[in-house]
């Protein structure tokens, strides 16, 4: 493990403080978040993220569906028919149809749903869409704003913070800007022509913690 | 997961020692308390404020590094920041011991002769934080605390000694987009703090808190309420979201006791929703530093619509006309002038303002109180695309300029040949969301054709003669905060090469440049050490630099590539 053995070097000669360890300590999860700074797997950021029991910040869930979070359709629930083909992409929160519990306790769950030609796809994103319908989150892992910009003529989607620009036809990868890394993935598929959770995030939502 | 439970033992034995291990900085540095008489009188070795001294010169008397030897500049140490992003903070000295802060919050403490580190402070952010502007702007120092304005809206006061965290205040709720990047003001005994948020329809405010306790002691709204004076100013509910965000540290006059802030445009950046002049946005504000209130303001321009905060707090020097010598305040303007104005107890007067770099929305200046005409055609609306020079980053942003008395002149970081364009769109508010008024794809930055050439300027401003003494130019653009000595000197970096320079105040000649890891963004400072002047700076490309470099590069189809990553670097002349 030389990774965690420099981190404790480092820290060493850190001389922190001992108020801010005894905080650390006390919860189990900061200790879990600690561990995750010390290079252990991203298993960890499950771990952490299911610990969480509030439904309305719980991570979209398989079989949730989703309400506009803003525009004209707001608050009404995301179908193909409403996701205009071609963008531009819709905010949108996942609802739990069973409890109807909104997921909009953590701006960390809003999602950015784009409706894109089939053929546009990439097959690898094509196999997480649901009939021309991606899925990503709308924080920008760079500094951790909305991606709230949309380039029409090449379908990416930007940050308005600092530009970075994603692919949203290929996993939202990093076509320009700083971003570190894509847009979390979050696989769809359509039922009952609703837009529908098929999977977890593929990534760890939000900005780096480096 | 067999992997993770394997570690956790080891976190948590990892964890204990480090708790049991004994709480000393191990300094071989004694602290110095920081008095209120040392903040009005600094000694000539250390820089204790944001600007060294409550004038906002950014001005040293030390002048061992000086014009005759700064070609032996060289590096004397270096610390890596291990943080990405813009770091703008400058190096605060007090008596050997340096303080710098960097993106997220980290606070360095260091030997500033050896360069070994004394403690480091490191804020856990919340994980579900925007961060419009992954920036700070440096600490203040008081007694023995270290006071650090976060960009979740804290206010902390840590032990100078160690690090530890004395206090912590919220000062406001970072979810409905408020946040902090300047340096606070330390004055009788308060701890001044601005809120940022402009681009989220937070309303701005300033407020002080005590600095032994944390407690709160007075807050002033940059957008007057109801029953406020200057409240008709804002249509409807405008106020609520009428931004005007507090960037940049104020400065302060003792004999007065007004602290000078200069304040943020107002919100959105559409104009038309919110007609009216929008007090006090764009404006100098003096606020009473015991009650903070508004004694006396300068609007710079009304009803903006082109993003011009005026961030900075005006320099207060004493300027000489013919037939009259007065306490000014001066400002370069993102909005392209550059202001002179005169202070008063109960009042600041307008005396003139000139372009210093290429303007097309004012068509007059009223010469009496200064207040500009618009062209019409260079205010955007919904549907209506406006083309506007300077560009929304203006003549000069955020970073200070500096006045050398020994030159008289003032010091611009400017940029030159760059415009912008807007077209507007119908937006609703909503919480902790961007609240423009302006769609990001209609947001462009127009080089003018002269742009190919420079954009990037140095300027020197003679003041009493109200004209300027020289221009350096750069093909890059600028923004570089300046630093000027008693050594004859001017220090800059700022553009996108890497290079931290210095020139002759006197000339504008170059005489040294170092080529840093990054681009240079951060403020640089000068403090002397056993007979040794050290010159320290932060090299940390990002930021607005980052933002505007993206948008000149797709303006010119092209990709330039500055590399990220915090470096502080320390100079001293060659033995």
């Amino acid at each position: 493990m030389p990774r965690a053995e420099n981190q404790l070097e480092e820290s060493t000669n850190a001389h922190p403080c001992a108020e801010c360890c005894t905080s650390r300590l006390v919860s189990r999860r900061t200790v879990l978040k600690s561990a995750l700074g010390l290079g252990v797997s991203l298993h960890f950021a499950s771990i952490a993220e299911s610990a969480e029991t509030d439904p309305k910040k719980l991570r979209p869930q398989i079989g949730d569906i989703f309400l506009f979070s803003a525009g004209a359709h707001q608050g009404q629930v995301v179908t193909l028919n409403n996701l205009p083909e071609g963008g531009p992409p819709a905010f949108a929160y996942p609802l739990d149809p069973k409890t109807q519990t909104l997921r909009d306790g953590s701006r960390l769950n809003r999602v950015l749903l784009v409706h894109l030609a089939q053929a546009a796809l990439t097959d690898p994103t094509r196999a997480v869409a649901a009939e021309g319908v991606v899925g990503y989150s709308a924080i920008c892992p760079h500094t951790g704003c909305d991606v709230s910009g949309w380039q029409a003529d090449t379908q990416h989607l930007i940050c308005p913070c600092h530009t970075s620009t994603f692919d949203p036809k290929d996993r939202a990868r990093v076509v320009g800007g700083p971003a570190p890394r894509s847009l979390p993935l979050l696989p769809l598929q359509i039922a009952d022509g609703k837009v529908t959770v098929a999977g977890a995030f593929s990534a760890r939502v939000g900005a780096e913690q480096k | 997961m067999n992997q993770v439970i394997r570690l956790m033992p080891f976190v948590l034995m990892t964890l204990v020692s480090l708790l049991s291990s004994p709480v000393t900085a191990q300094s071989p540095v004694p602290y110095t308390p920081v008095t209120a008489e040392r903040l009005l009188q600094p000694e000539a070795d250390n820089w204790l404020m944001y600007r060294r001294t409550y004038d906002g010169w950014g001005y040293s008397p030390l002048d061992q590094i000086n014009t005759k030897n700064v070609a032996t500049l060289a590096p004397s140490w270096t610390f890596s920041t291990g943080v990405e992003e813009g770091h703008q903070s400058p190096p605060i000295v007090n008596n050997g011991v340096m303080f710098i802060t960097t993106p997220k919050n980290q606070v360095l403490a260091l030997d500033a002769k050896s360069g070994e580190i004394l403690w480091r402070y490191r804020r856990e952010l919340p994980e579900d934080l925007f961060q419009l502007h992954p920036t700070n702007r440096g600490i203040a120092l008081y007694g023995d605390k270290v006071f650090l304005a976060t960009v979740d809206a804290h206010l902390l006061a840590l032990n100078a000694k160690t690090g530890e965290v004395v206090w912590d205040q919220t000062v406001e709720n970072y979810l409905t987009g408020y946040y902090m990047t300047l340096a606070p003001l330390v004055a009788r005994g308060k701890v001044m703090v601005g809120v940022s948020g402009g681009e989220l329809g937070i309303r701005g405010f300033i407020q002080a808190f005590d600095a032994e306790t944390g407690k709160p002691v007075w807050k002033t709204h940059t957008v007057p309420g109801p029953g406020e004076k200057g409240h008709d100013t804002w249509p409807g509910e405008t106020w609520k979201t009428g931004a005007v965000s507090i960037w940049v540290t104020g400065t302060y006059d003792p004999q007065l006791n007004l602290a000078y802030w200069g304040t943020g445009n107002p919100g959105p950046f559409l104009s038309e929703v919110r007609r009216g002049d929008n007090l006090y946005a764009n404006s100098v504000i003096a606020l009473d530093a015991d009650t903070g209130e508004i004694k006396a303001h300068h609007q710079y321009h009304w009803n903006d619509a082109w993003d011009w905060d005026e961030v900075s707090a005006p320099l207060l020097l004493d300027v000489k006309r013919p037939g009259k010598s007065f306490k000014a305040l001066v400002h370069a303007g993102r909005n392209g002038y550059l202001w002179l104005l005169e202070r008063h107890a109960d009042k600041i007067t307008f005396v003139d303002a000139t372009p210093f770099v290429h303007q097309n929305v004012f068509t007059k200046l009223d010469p009496e109180t200064g207040r500009p005409s618009y062209d019409p055609q260079r205010i955007f609306g919904v549907g209506k695309r406006a083309e506007f020079c300077p560009s929304l980053s203006g003549g000069k942003t955020w970073p200070p300029a500096a006045y050398n008395p020994q030159t008289g002149y003032l010091y611009i970081p400017a940029n030159e040949n760059l415009c912008s364009a807007l077209t507007g769109k119908q937006e609703t508010y909503t919480a902790g969301q961007l609240y423009m008024g302006v769609d990001f794809s209609d947001i462009e930055f127009v080089p003018r054709p002269e742009a190919k050439q420079h954009i990037g300027e140095l300027q020197a401003w003679d003041l009493n003669a109200g004209k300027k003494a020289w221009t350096v130019k750069f093909k890059s653009h600028n923004w570089g905060p300046v630093l000027t000595t008693g050594g004859g000197l001017v220090f800059m970096g700022g553009t996108n090469d890497r290079y931290f320079r210095a020139f002759d105040a006197k000339t504008g000649k170059q005489l040294w440049q170092q080529r840093t890891n990054s681009g240079v963004v951060g403020v640089p400072t000068t403090y002397q050490i056993d007979g040794v002047q050290y010159i320290a700076v932060q090299s940390g490309w990002g930021v607005d630099a980052q933002r505007v470099q993206e948008f000149l590069d797709k303006a010119w189809g092209v990709k330039t590539f500055i590399p990220q990553g915090g470096v502080l670097w320390v100079f001293a002349l060659r033995k």
